[in-house]
């Protein structure tokens, strides 16, 4: 069944295909950062800089998840 | 796990990579039965399928004010409890508000068009909510300008708490001038005017846009965790880069002066 929008079609499609856009972006912004910050913590792991508590840099969630359960 | 422990970085990163994963399949899943009922929900007798709008408006309208509440509310954690992830959840929230009200200006703009025949007018409800997404700006821009996160987490509290005046500017804008935007229609005494084929998944779509909010914001709360961690072993690198550096110097200079001294 194809959707009829009406003459103002192209606002619409326009709202809905910026939300997505922005949208995209936020989940881009919040996806790449993760991944920039974990790779630079690796990256401090390898040259020896540890956390004051001794735990490695690149503690994982699951590794912490392990340790306080 | 209570709440006192998730005062505790390194526990809220173990609780975000439990529960992100089933905010995020919720979050689609809520999306996905949003924009279904929006496509096939009936046309207005006055607007036609321009109301098609008001799904992806409202919903990011709420939000553009719910998540300055949310910084209102961290601030307030920031200032008087001094909670040590309050400061990282007003500034995980900012950019995200930002765009949220961005969306709400945009779309309100192309809604606008057909509807008043105009995309904007500098009438109450409009400009207020226009200041809104500038004072977003301004709080990002401060959180990048100071390099110390706990100086710019103090003078970024007093900023969103003052700017927090500016909700109820917004939400009763429409009641106090009159505004080209129309009052309330959803959350009004005597309950809401929209017919349910309007309501039920205009309240999907605004359950659903929330949850993605939590999403994002969970996630970005553990970038900022993992970011400040980064800064504090890069603070210890360099200290030690320099302790050793200060060392050498100082054993050269100790083998100098037993060199001077042979001679």
């Amino acid at each position: 069944m194809m959707m009829s929008l009406g003459p103002y079609a192209s606002f619409i499609v326009t709202s809905y295909a910026a939300a997505a856009v922005v949208v995209a972006i936020l989940i881009g912004w919040v996806v790449l950062d993760h991944r920039s910050q974990t790779r630079r913590l690796r990256e401090l792991d390898r040259s020896g800089i540890t956390r004051r508590s001794g735990r490695s840099a690149t503690d994982t969630p699951k590794a912490i998840t392990r340790t306080i359960t | 796990m209570t709440l006192i422990d998730l005062a505790n970085p390194t526990r809220f990163l173990a609780l975000t990579a439990r529960v992100l994963p089933w905010l995020a399949a919720a979050t689609i899943a809520l999306l996905a039965i949003g924009l279904y009922q929006s496509a096939v929900a009936p046309d207005d007798y006055q607007q036609g399928a321009t109301v098609k709008i008001m799904f992806i408006h409202v919903p990011n309208a709420w939000l553009s004010m719910f998540v300055w509440g949310v910084m209102s509310i961290a601030s307030l954690g920031t200032l008087v409890w001094r909670h040590p992830l309050a400061d990282v959840a007003a500034k995980s929230a900012a950019p995200i508000g930002a765009a949220f009200t961005f969306l709400a200006l945009l779309t309100g703009s192309l809604w606008g068009r057909p509807m008043w025949g105009t995309y904007w007018e500098w009438d109450a409800r409009l400009t207020s909510v226009l200041i809104l997404f500038l004072m977003y700006l301004g709080l990002m821009a401060l959180w990048r300008a100071v390099d110390d996160p706990s100086r710019a987490a103090r003078a970024a509290a007093v900023l969103t708490l003052v700017g927090a005046i500016n909700l109820p500017i917004i939400k009763f804008s429409v009641d106090w001038w009159n505004t080209l935007h129309q009052p309330a229609s959803v959350m009004r005494m005597g309950g809401s005017a929209l017919d349910r084929s309007f309501l039920i998944p205009l309240l999907v779509m605004a359950i659903a846009f929330t949850l993605l909010f939590v999403t994002l914001h969970l996630a970005a709360m553990r970038n900022e965790i993992l970011r400040r961690r980064v800064r504090s072993l890069q603070m210890i690198q360099a200290s030690r880069i320099a302790f050793s550096s200060e060392m050498g110097a100082g054993s050269r200079e100790g083998n100098a002066s037993k060199e001077a001294g042979a001679a």
